[in-house]
């Protein structure tokens, strides 16, 4: 019975096509805003994440700002990196300068840090080795090279062994980082160069750690507190002196905009469906009423109550369900075209969205299909074969 | 002749409608009774109750008083969807207008009613195509209404009303829209489906077609008499 209620509803449908395609243009509408909003939101979400992830997303940063007359030296980084919750300590002193290699040459961030650096940032190798501690203590003219930095002097990546000029001083390169190509680093942008603390400190005539980074050993929480405790008696209880901060904070925070963003934008899309569904109720009235005389038939030869009901209630879910697939597929091709727009990041429909999509336009088909075949339904035979529409 | 067992008991069947607070006795005490196997005209002018008994016997509707029996089954206040399935089961309606759906085939049309009964794909075909075959229409089975003539509408709508195996068929003005000619060859059509044994119920305003009856029944302000024998 269900089965030949499908056909029936099919054959239906088809006999009006534009109509049908009309009614189910409000739900496709609704289900392409649903499912594109709420994929928009989590992709960006997804790619933000993941980014500060890359960062080092469980790393403390802190920032001096008034040493009040104890300015931390590169050996108190011992002491915080020997705090229970602390993992590596490192400093990252930086000065912007000119790298030279010929004659090319580029505006250089320079870093000034030490071995534990590369762990703490998350940092990966491409060619050479990072920052030893002998090169710290020996204050060696030893440089690592981000990958575009290298490419923009040398035109290309493996520049161990070279020697430039950074800040009008002779350095060696010993290694060269992996290409960064995340989001983060093609919006900061720029050169990035690395050398030791002693040397970049000396060149930046700034002796003393004004920045520093700090790996977690557990709970990023405990580290920040540990850190902040400790900078709070160092600098006399002034929490004005430095500043700290959590990336992982920065990432909960993120969280919660985009998971109300996506909240309020899957909300706007759902009303779009809820008209949608008002379409389906009004053409659904129409067709009732078009088709009385067809019910009146189809009472006399012994339809019941149930299967009239039936028939116009299973129309009106394909209704909606063929527009909810249909929006469906439109949602995957503009997805497939934002990501290559975006090139960065990957928009792809998740299942639950997918689910939520065809649960709410079901819904919405047997809700608003429900009036309109209760209507069908109790026609009275008689009156419904004596219609002439 | 009129040996069978009866099909159709009616006893004081009484129907009122009120129209604008007045009340309108459609049918007045009427009795009938029509036999296995008999065919039976019911002829009327318009508005002498003739759509209200043919609505009655057809179980469209459900008289105020008065009993009825269809098929050694009594007609009582049934619920809508009771009424439903003793039209699908007993009765085969024809109509004037034919009354097909215009967008489905000849097949499906017969088929349609059968599917009601949620009978099985295969012998719901089969049965189907045995009905058509009966008013010789088996090589347009494919066709929609609108390919066809009047005439072949009309049999199709017949085929419809044949496909369930019904008690009685009941059929309203069958010839009314339609050529004398064509009229003729439905007319010979019920002629022969009566010889193979099946109760026919006619109701026509025309005296030819009436005449054409084995029995004459005339109805006159709500009341049932015999014509003649």
């Amino acid at each position: 019975m269900i089965l030949q209620s499908i056909k029936m509803a099919w054959e239906a449908i088809t006999s009006n096509k534009l109509r049908s395609f009309l009614t189910m243009l409000g739900i496709i509408i609704g289900v392409v805003a649903l499912v594109v909003l709420v994929s928009l939101v989590n992709g960006a979400t997804g790619a933000v994440t993941s980014e500060i992830t890359a960062l080092g997303n469980d790393m403390v940063t802190v920032n001096v700002r008034d040493d009040k007359g104890s300015p931390i030296r590169l050996e108190d980084l011992d002491e915080i990196a020997s705090l229970s919750a602390v993992g590596d300590a490192a400093p990252s002193g930086s000065m912007n300068t000119t790298a030279k290699f010929g004659y090319s040459d580029v505006s250089v961030s320079l870093y000034g840090t030490t071995p534990a650096y590369y762990n703490v940032q998350g940092l990966k190798l491409k060619y050479g080795r990072f920052l030893k501690s002998a090169d710290v203590e020996n204050a060696s003219y030893v440089t690592v090279l981000a990958y575009n930095t290298a490419e923009e002097l040398f035109g290309k990546a493996d520049a161990v062994g070279e020697q430039i000029t950074i800040g009008g001083r002779n350095f060696l390169v010993v290694g060269v980082l992996e290409e960064d190509t995340s989001l983060f680093a093609s919006m900061i942008g720029g050169y990035s160069a690395y050398a030791p603390f002693t040397v970049e400190s000396r060149m930046a005539d700034e002796p003393y750690v004004t920045a520093l980074s700090v790996s977690p050993s557990g709970n990023t929480d405990d580290t920040e507190s540990q850190v902040k405790s400790f900078m709070l008696t160092r600098f006399h209880q002034d929490k004005d002196a430095f500043r700290l901060m959590n990336m992982s904070s920065i990432s909960d925070a993120m969280g919660t905009v985009t998971g109300t963003l996506s909240l309020l934008l899957g909300g706007i899309a759902a009303i779009s469906l809820l008209v949608g569904g008002i379409g389906i109720m009004n053409i659904m009235l129409v067709s009732v009423t078009e088709r009385t005389k067809e019910i009146g038939i189809r009472k006399a030869i012994g339809a019941g109550k149930k299967s009239i009901m039936m028939q116009f209630l299973i129309e009106a879910l394909m209704v909606s369900l063929m527009g909810c697939l249909l929006g469906l597929a439109l949602s995957w091709v503009i997805l497939e075209i934002a990501t290559v727009v975006a090139k960065t990041i990957t928009f792809s429909m998740s299942l639950g969205v997918v689910l939520l999509a065809v649960g709410f336009a079901s819904a919405i088909g047997l809700i608003f299909g429900l009036y309109p075949a209760n209507k069908a339904a109790n026609k009275h035979p008689i009156e419904a074969l004596r219609y002439e529409g | 002749m009129a040996s069978g067992k009866p099909i159709i008991t009616m006893t004081g069947i009484t129907k009122v409608y009120s129209v604008g607070g007045e009340e309108v006795r459609a049918l007045d005490g009427a009795n009938l009774t029509i036999r296995e196997g008999e065919f039976v005209s019911i002829i009327g002018p318009s508005g002498s109750g003739k759509s209200t008994l043919m609505n009655i016997i057809g179980c469209l509707d459900v008289a105020d008083s008065g009993e009825y029996i269809l098929d050694g089954q009594s007609i009582e206040q049934y619920s809508e969807e009771e009424l439903a399935k003793i039209r699908n089961k007993k009765i085969g309606f024809i109509f004037q207008n034919f009354n097909l759906l215009s967008r489905m085939s000849a097949l499906s049309n017969v088929e349609l009613p059968l599917i009601y009964q949620r009978l099985h794909l295969n012998e719901r075909k089969a049965q189907a195509q045995r009905a058509l075959d009966r008013v010789g229409l088996s090589d347009r089975s494919s066709h929609k209404p609108s390919e066809l003539s009047g005439g072949q509408q009309q049999r199709v709508a017949i085929a419809r009303a044949l496909a369930t195996d019904p008690a009685i068929l009941l059929a309203d003005e069958p010839t009314g829209n339609l050529d004398s000619k064509t009229g003729d060859d439905i007319m010979a059509l019920f002629h022969e489906l009566h010889r193979a044994g099946d109760t026919i119920v006619l109701i026509t305003h025309n005296e030819e077609i009436a005449k054409q009856a084995q029995r004459r029944i005339r109805i006159m302000d709500g009341r049932v008499s015999e014509v003649g024998a």
